[in-house]
């Protein structure tokens, strides 16, 4: 058994003079889904990005943790998954040749078992071949989860997990963070309440503006 | 492994979107045209014709070996990058990409440039070899890590000339002086000199872009 932890020691951003949240600190050391509100402008991608390793905080630290031991930042990666609206796939492949490229590129066997079957849970099985240019926004969307869920990651980082979604679409996103979140930590930043529903804890932005 | 598999998805990409190949080979034929133009009937020295050269190179690079990175950013997916690649890996693949098609654009340089120049006739053909590869190797190496710096910039294409040309000045002129050389047919004996700031250049390079780049490329 792989015990994950993620810690937060006293995250703070700021960009130029103007500070984004400051004083941040949590550790989350079992599965489960940490989510984090506040209103528009709040920090809630720039948090989000600098707990999946992206960007660095202005100070602070972010630790993942692999059974006790730190997940250096050269690896870090290859446990994270990362599914938000700024996110993009190359458009220039299909579905399929993006997921085996990511597959090559990270040095991990390509699991057609498991891709086939995330593809057919997104509703995206029937068009893999199809190049990305040619989905709609929420089909990219419902390929940015497959992207990120295809290596079986330890973190899961999800940034207005549910934007260009149907409500099929949504109900998906809501069942596959309730299955993650009982082998995966689960961070979820959003403004829909619907998102945060399953949290098992929030953190509210507009309390860490000092 | 995993650089030679971000290699190969940038060459199916460029394969798909001519990102970098066509404004490489417009590059060429325009500025090969312009030279042979403005020499017109008039006999031009030899080693005119070396630092002509090298100028055709320099900027055929600049139009084309942004892209690496330019190209990610534009699209967009730097940030898919990032979340699948640690950033030795991501430079490593670039380097490869760029190698290939700094190789590839130099070799249809001098093969054009020999059949249309008369005057660059190379007498120490071994001397000219090493000063191809290690000047491709320079250029390659120097602007890949460029090409990262300036595609988070917002004027990057101003600013990669501009940024390029002190960084590369020491490779052109010294390549400059190793063509001239081996258009002279002076035995590579008497050019260790050029020859190692080349090597040094190259092995310099190299070195500070590993050491750099990881900085350059998270924010």
């Amino acid at each position: 058994m792989t015990d994950f932890s993620l810690q937060a020691h006293s995250l703070q951003k700021s960009f130029g003079r103007r500070l984004v949240f400051c004083g941040i600190t949590f550790n989350l050391n079992k599965p489960g889904v940490l989510g984090i509100s506040g209103p528009n402008g709040s920090g809630k991608s720039t948090l989000i990005k600098i707990l999946a390793g992206i960007n660095s905080p202005t100070k602070g630290q972010v630790i993942h943790s692999d059974n006790g031991k730190e997940i250096i930042s050269e690896k870090i990666h290859n446990y994270i998954g990362f599914v938000s609206p700024y996110l993009v796939l190359y458009n220039e492949f299909s579905a399929w040749e993006n997921l085996n490229y990511f597959a090559l590129i990270r040095n991990i066997s390509f699991d057609k078992s498991k891709v086939e079957s995330l593809l057919d849970q997104f509703l995206l099985l029937n068009r893999k071949d199809d190049l990305v240019k040619a989905y709609s926004s929420g089909m990219k969307q419902r390929l940015k989860f497959i992207f990120a869920l295809m290596h079986s990651p330890a973190f899961i980082f999800l940034d207005e997990p549910t934007s260009n979604l149907d409500d099929e679409g949504k109900q998906t996103v809501y069942n596959l963070i309730k299955s993650e979140s009982e082998k995966a930590i689960v961070v979820v930043a959003s403004n829909e309440r619907n998102d945060l529903a399953n949290c098992n804890e929030v953190l509210d932005l507009n309390y860490y503006k000092r | 492994m995993k650089s030679y598999a971000l290699f190969q998805k940038d060459f199916h990409s460029e394969l798909r979107t001519r990102y970098a190949i066509n404004s490489l080979a417009m590059f060429i034929i325009v500025a090969i045209s312009v030279i042979l133009f403005s020499i017109g009937n008039e006999n031009i020295s030899p080693g005119l014709t070396g630092g002509l050269f090298w100028v055709v190179i320099f900027f055929s690079a600049m139009s084309g070996l942004s892209r690496a990175f330019v190209s990610e950013e534009e699209r967009g997916t730097s940030l898919t990058l990032q979340l699948i690649a640690s950033p030795a890996t991501v430079f490593t693949g670039k380097l490869l990409f760029n190698m290939i098609l700094v190789f590839l654009m130099n070799i249809i340089i001098t093969l054009l440039y020999s059949m249309l120049f008369a005057e660059f006739i190379i007498q120490n053909y071994l001397l000219f070899f090493l000063t191809f590869i290690f000047g491709n190797i320079g250029i390659a190496i120097s602007s890949t890590l460029i090409a990262a710096i300036i595609a988070k910039a917002g004027s990057k294409g101003t600013l990669y000339p501009v940024l390029s040309f002190p960084i590369l000045l020491p490779l052109i002129l010294t390549s400059v002086q190793l063509t001239s050389f081996s258009i002279d047919g002076i035995p590579i004996s008497e050019a260790v000199f050029e020859l190692a700031i080349v090597v040094c250049y190259d092995i310099i390079m190299i070195s500070a872009s590993y050491m750099l780049f990881d900085f350059i490329w998270k924010d």
